[in-house]
């Protein structure tokens, strides 16, 4: 038995040189990624929720935040991840169901998700903006 | 490595009882948060400009208060049930991811509590 190890590239190096990207896996990986932020966001929306029943103190400091450039810019990437996340999940609940589960569907369902999420993100910074400043 | 059939290990043991819950219920919660999501978008949109009084006069509205508790809810239910799936999926040290696990859990009740109360003293103080 040979001891020496054999040089095979191993899983993340192998990413975008020896493996194809697939809409399939990125939308996927895209899905949990949003997850993982909205479940995040979720403990500031809380805390906004308390701030609003306060005293005003803890309201201003929000204010404030929201209204900087970053606050605006973290705003814009909750409304983009959570309406990906919405339309991405909807999605899974078609393949939950058994439709478009063949490669055409699921690829067609893919992009189209994808081009919503930039459309309707755009749609509700044009909607918001007047309110935000 | 036992020599038993797996057949013949588990016989006896009964079954889990609950093997598609957490499917199940991750998907009860997905169904309830898209109206949901999409009130609240629509309910923030039109307090974009508002000040604090009008947020809390807003939110403290029965129908608005009503909704936003069923939001918070279904939102941290929902979280709770997709973190645990990735941290079992992506966390390989036991005693992290059991860690998690219980942070997980705390922190998404705390959560839904903060929310009820807040939106409580909102609807019954003014």
């Amino acid at each position: 038995m040979s001891t020496t190890k054999p040089q095979r590239p191993l899983s993340p190096f192998m990413l975008g040189t020896h493996y194809r990207f697939q809409l399939t896996s990125v939308t996927s990986f895209l899905h949990r990624v949003t997850g993982i932020v909205l479940g995040l966001g979720a403990f500031g929306f809380v805390l906004w929720l308390h701030a609003v029943a306060g005293d005003g103190v803890l309201y201003g400091y929000f204010r404030d935040a929201l209204a900087s450039t970053p606050g605006c810019i973290a705003l814009y990437a909750f409304a983009a991840a959570l309406i990906y996340h919405l339309l991405n999940g909807i999605r899974h609940m078609v393949w939950d169901a058994g439709w478009w589960l063949e490669l055409k569907p699921a690829y067609r369902s893919g992009w189209t998700v994808l081009v919503l999420t930039v459309i309707l993100t755009a749609l509700l910074a044009v909607a918001g903006r007047g309110g935000v400043a | 490595m036992s020599l038993k059939t797996p057949l013949a290990r588990v016989r006896g043991l009964g079954s889990a009882k609950d093997g598609t819950h957490h499917w199940w219920v991750q998907r009860l919660t997905a169904i309830a948060l898209i109206p949901l999501a999409l009130y609240f978008v629509w309910l923030l949109l039109g307090l974009a400009a508002a000040d604090h009084g009008t947020v809390r006069l807003t939110l403290g509205q029965p129908f608005n208060a009503v909704l936003m508790a069923a939001f918070s809810i279904a939102l941290f239910w929902h979280a709770q049930l997709g973190l645990q799936v990735v941290i079992e999926d992506y966390i390989h040290a036991r005693w992290l991811e059991v860690t998690l696990q219980v942070l997980v859990r705390f922190a998404t009740l705390l959560a839904i509590l903060v929310a009820l109360v807040a939106i409580g003293r909102l609807a019954f103080t003014g």
